[in-house]
């Protein structure tokens, strides 16, 4: 049972995603197999069908095609034993009321984040660090990030959940990308690069300005290392100077032709359908709580005056 | 010679199947028996053996895991002594909002909890306030002062 609902999604998901888009050729491919379909498949690609000729219409509501960097915690977690309809729908209602309470901005690995939470410990009852983001991953409520920054020369490195209910206020200090989608090779880089002082202010940015990509590239230390950064391809470092036979062996074990492997990238990634169709789910609340924050910002100091 | 030589040509394409016998997948960074650790206080016999380049190691952990974490209690044998300390931060993973260090930092106390440095260098985390005040046993062992000399918590 499960192996079919497999093969139906995967030729779907395939055929939809990837061949329908990509090559006219291979989609011919796809419709010389359509007389092989099960009678469901049909009718689920007619009602397929029957959507897009809603898009020409313009009656179905499409999100943005930026959300899906925006905010790619609504995605579900593609591997398919932990897909459940359900629960993924569940966690996105809950998602949307926590942001309506507390706002989570857009903010991308390498950007600057400051994070209040509540901290019983402490004699103010918050705590808030200032750092920057390494990492960041999960889908849905459990989505994370990593926060690194050197205080009095010593690295400190926290994670947050971005749902967590202790969390009082997150802000974005800077909004910038790096080179890599993952900045963990801080650990071993000099300590300036991933210094920042705590009295931060946040800097200003334009509306609707594009993400700028910060093109630094960091110094690391002397090996050892925590991982052979050599075998990574990371576009921020500086060249390594390690000795040649490192990168032979880098070379040896590299894997060139997965970005060629279709079916390692349909099971690492949600279809293109479905990411719109969840998006489309979420992107009227998301612009009106979006919305409510900037008149209620433009209301504030008027206010004060 | 020559023999040898060919008697090792003939071996080598039996062991062609490249494989190393030493595990390759990155270190759990925990605190166990014989981990170098990092003291952070201002210590005159910690300070020394940090300068000296050689870090104390653990050679015992009071829990009964064995793995050292934040705010448990160690042994450590430094400069050939043997002295106890906290642990006030560790490099290992730690769970959400609690801060992880790039190394593992301690502070030598003496039997009774109070620290034979004056000073602690580093941040430390500050669940580490409610960790010490629950393992405070009145009249045995007391970490206030241990608290009280930190410059700065995260």
């Amino acid at each position: 049972m499960l192996r079919r609902v497999v093969l139906q999604t995967f030729r779907q998901g395939l055929a939809q995603s990837f061949f329908k888009r990509n090559a006219a050729s291979l989609s011919e491919s796809a419709v010389t197999q359509h007389p092989i379909e099960t009678s469901e498949e049909a009718s689920e690609k007619s009602g397929s069908k029957q959507k897009n000729g809603d898009e020409s219409g313009n009656t179905v509501v499409v999100a943005p095609p930026e959300f899906r960097f925006m905010y790619p915690e609504f995605l579900p977690d593609p591997t398919m034993e932990r897909r459940n309809k359900l629960k993924e729908k569940l966690e996105r209602m809950d998602m949307l009321q926590r942001r309506s309470i507390i706002e989570i901005p857009e903010f991308y690995t390498g950007s600057i984040m400051a994070v209040t939470v509540a901290d019983s410990n402490s004699p103010n009852k918050f705590a808030r660090f200032v750092g920057i983001c390494i990492q960041r991953g999960g889908s849905g409520l459990q989505a994370w990030f990593i926060l690194r920054n050197v205080v009095d020369r010593q690295g400190v490195e926290i994670l947050y959940e971005m749902y967590c209910p202790l969390i009082q206020k997150i802000e974005v200090l800077r909004l910038e990308r790096r080179l890599d989608e993952s900045l963990l090779y801080l650990r071993d880089a000099l300590p300036e690069y991933s210094t920042f002082p705590f009295e931060m202010e946040a800097e200003r940015r334009l509306n609707n300005s594009v993400v700028p990509i910060n093109p630094i590239k960091v110094k690391l230390r002397p090996r050892p290392w925590l991982e052979r950064w050599e075998r990574q391809n990371l576009q921020g470092v500086e060249d390594l100077n390690l000795p040649q036979r490192y990168y032979d062996r880098a070379k040896e074990v590299a894997k060139p032709w997965e970005k060629y492997d279709l079916m390692l990238q349909y099971r690492k990634t949600i279809p293109a359908e479905e990411q719109e169709k969840i998006y489309a789910e979420v992107h009227s609340q998301l612009q009106q709580q979006d919305l409510k924050r900037k008149i209620k910002r433009r209301r504030g100091p008027s206010s004060e005056q | 010679m020559a023999l040898q030589v060919q008697n090792f040509a003939r071996i080598i394409p039996l062991s062609v199947p490249f494989c190393r016998s030493f595990h390759q997948c990155q270190p759990l960074n925990q605190i166990q028996l014989l981990t170098r650790l990092r003291v952070v206080d201002n210590s005159p016999i910690g300070k020394e053996a940090m300068l000296e380049g050689r870090p104390p190691k653990c050679i015992h952990v009071y829990n009964k895991t064995g793995v050292g974490t934040i705010g448990d209690k160690v042994l450590v044998a430094i400069k050939g002594q043997k002295k106890k300390a906290v642990i006030i931060g560790c490099k290992q993973k730690q769970k959400p909002l609690i801060p992880k260090f790039d190394s593992n930092n301690i502070v030598l106390i003496e039997d009774n909890g109070s620290p034979i440095g004056t000073r602690i260098h580093v941040p430390m985390p500050s669940i580490l306030r409610k960790i010490l005040k629950d393992r405070s046993v009145a009249k045995k062992i007391d970490f206030t002062k241990l608290l009280s000399i930190a410059t700065k918590f995260v």
